[in-house]
């Protein structure tokens, strides 16, 4: 005997266009007034977290990559450089943080070469809102994932014995510095993300300049210790001003040069990059 | 003013522009009248889609004007772009965004509030059927739904113009009727539609009128009637129950139209163009000679007809060389970035 299962099959719904029912959404309605810039950029950057809740994967740079450049760097150095892993981090948690989410920002880049490629952009072009809202919202995104990666690092180095000495108000005041110059270097990469072809170039022409960038720095070791042209260079890069002031307030101090240095380039990462990637942006 | 202004929706005057060794546009006119459809007909490489790109301010033109309701494309573009939506021939909307988001996001770029947006958002994706995948990111649509969200995306504002590039390309034959009906539904409100396609029957299904491209500019203009009737007024196909008579037939054609004839790949069918101007008989009169004068000769037909030329006769003629060719399309989509 066999037991006879009823299987309910329900129809496949054919979509059959009503003309009624297009014409209560076709009737021209008032048109509401355009979006200030900020509105504008804020809906951008909400588009930035729905796709961070859809894809929860492009989580994992900004969680395990710096999880595992912090473990990786204090033990490599650690009894080396200093006495013991516990005292390098001391000195080096601020510049792993800073080399950690200075290299995210390559990602703005290669998200909007992405963005590109599969022509969501030919729609945000053609609509009638502030022409740079579309990158300032995507920017706005991505300065949540550097957030993120910057607290994630602290709670490693926490957990490993970093004990900064400026307290939460130091330590927030770094991560904030931090924001700043990334949120300023990331036009950087939106320029980049604009006139390179795929998203391939777009990576190597970002690491060719990131790894002079961070390591060229007083990120692991004191610059006093290099020849004399590599200090020069090590003194006007951007990020060894940034690293010397987030050290500097995480410490409970503070580096004025420095910081004045660094508020510098960030306005100078906006103002010239920024300029470029709006002329390129308007003229694709 | 008056939204839904009539007169001319375009007006583009010796549009050109390049990519490096490629002339894309080589001076394109275009006069498209307000609240029709109005279909760029051509193959791949013709030039539609850099043409619907200067028209929507997403490309500069490298010489030329064009005005849309007025507004130049270049210098007034902003106001050309609240007037105007495109749909792209890539999905032009966030495939990791659900329907519901991808609306809401544009209704909020748009300017209307949160819950204003939520409304026209429901109220789209129900007209569009779309109301079940609501909550489905886009990636998982069909090619036909994912057309649909696109174009509802495009008309979130009930604009003045809406672009539609290849709009039925890669779409299954029920979906392209959707999109067909979305299409007459859409002009019958006010809305002008500039519609790129290359396929003849849709141009002819939907569009007032007619501009056939090649290479970059307008080679022919009109409605399509007008189109066909300028390669004459109809065509006889043929076909015989035997393919050994098929030479002696199209001698018997030849003589008795005095036209030339093509034979077609199947190797019992013929056709040849009748009713052309200069011809002491319409075509009706020819067809009916070419008919009898096959008889006497004890050529057996199986089928016979008369009709207007397809509008692949109309690109043939018009270009001497078949519409579609299917190596240039990369060319231009690469061309078109």
């Amino acid at each position: 005997m066999s037991d006879t299962t009823t299987t309910t099959e329900r129809a496949p719904s054919v979509y059959v266009p009503s003309a009624e029912a297009l014409a209560t959404v076709l009737a021209p309605g008032a048109r509401p007034a355009r979006p200030s810039a900020l509105g504008a950029s804020l809906t951008f950057g909400w588009r930035a977290l729905l796709k961070i809740k859809h894809v929860p994967e492009q989580l994992f740079d900004v969680t395990a990559f710096p999880i595992i450049m912090v473990l990786m760097f204090t033990y490599l150095f650690g009894g080396a450089l200093a006495d013991s892993p516990r005292d390098y981090l001391q000195f080096f948690l601020p510049g792993i943080m800073v080399t950690s989410v200075v290299m995210i920002t390559m990602y703005t880049g290669v998200g909007l070469n992405t963005d590109i490629e599969k022509g969501i952009f030919d729609r945000f072009r053609t609509l009638p809102v502030w022409r740079p809202a579309a990158l300032v919202g995507m920017i706005f995104g991505d300065v949540l994932r550097y957030i993120l990666a910057a607290l994630v690092i602290l709670g490693v180095g926490l957990a490993l014995g970093f004990r900064p000495a400026g307290g939460v108000v130091g330590v927030a005041s770094g991560i904030g510095l931090l924001v700043i110059f990334s949120f300023a270097f990331s036009w950087v990469w939106t320029f980049f993300g604009l006139i390179l072809r795929s998203e391939k170039s777009v990576m190597g022409v970002s690491m060719m300049v990131l790894f002079p960038l961070t390591f060229l720095s007083n990120v692991f070791v004191e610059p006093s210790t290099m020849p004399g042209w590599l200090q020069a260079f090590v003194k006007v890069n951007p990020v060894t001003q940034l690293v010397a002031s987030v050290r500097a307030v995480m410490a409970g101090e503070s580096d004025p040069s420095a910081t004045m240095w660094l508020l510098a380039w960030s306005a100078g990462f906006v103002l010239v990059f920024g300029t470029l990637t709006m002329y390129k942006y308007n003229r694709r | 003013m008056n939204r839904r202004s009539t007169g001319l929706a375009i007006e583009a005057e010796g549009l050109t522009r390049s990519f490096g060794e490629t002339r894309a546009l080589a001076g394109m006119d275009l006069r498209v009248p307000a609240g029709t459809v109005y279909g760029l007909l051509g193959p791949n490489g013709a030039g539609k889609t850099t043409a619907v790109r200067v028209l929507a301010t997403l490309l500069r033109p490298d010489g030329g004007t064009a005005r849309v309701f007025g507004h130049d494309v270049v210098t007034e573009a902003d106001k050309v772009r609240s007037r105007v939506s495109l749909t792209g021939q890539y999905a032009s909307v966030d495939e990791d965004l659900t329907g519901t988001e991808n609306l809401v996001l544009l209704a909020r770029l748009l300017g209307l509030r949160k819950p204003a947006a939520r409304e026209r958002a429901a109220a789209l994706l129900a007209a569009f059927g779309l109301t079940e995948a609501s909550d489905r990111q886009v990636k998982k649509y069909s090619g036909g739904m994912r057309r649909r969200i696109d174009i509802a995306a495009s008309i979130l504002n009930t604009p003045d113009l809406l672009f539609l590039d290849e709009p039925t390309t890669g779409l299954d034959p029920r979906s392209r009727n959707q999109v067909w009906e979305i299409v007459r539904a859409v002009v019958s409100h006010g809305t002008t539609v500039l519609l790129t396609t290359q396929y003849l029957d849709e141009a002819d299904q939907l569009a007032g009128r007619i501009a056939v491209v090649d290479h970059g500019r307008v080679i022919a203009e009109g409605t399509p009637g007008e189109l066909k009737s300028s390669v004459g007024s109809g065509t006889v196909h043929l076909r015989l129950r035997d393919p050994g008579q098929r030479p002696q037939a199209e001698m018997v054609l030849r003589e008795a139209l005095n036209v030339p004839v093509q034979l077609a790949a199947d190797p019992v069918a013929l056709t040849a163009r009748v009713g052309e101007a200069g011809s002491d008989l319409d075509a009706s009169a020819q067809a009916a000679r070419a008919l009898g004068d096959l008889a006497r000769a004890g050529i057996v037909v199986d089928d016979f007809s008369l009709g207007q030329p397809s509008l692949d006769e109309v690109f043939l003629a018009l270009t001497d060389h078949p519409a579609v060719s299917a190596d240039e399309r990369d060319d231009e989509l690469e061309a078109a970035r």
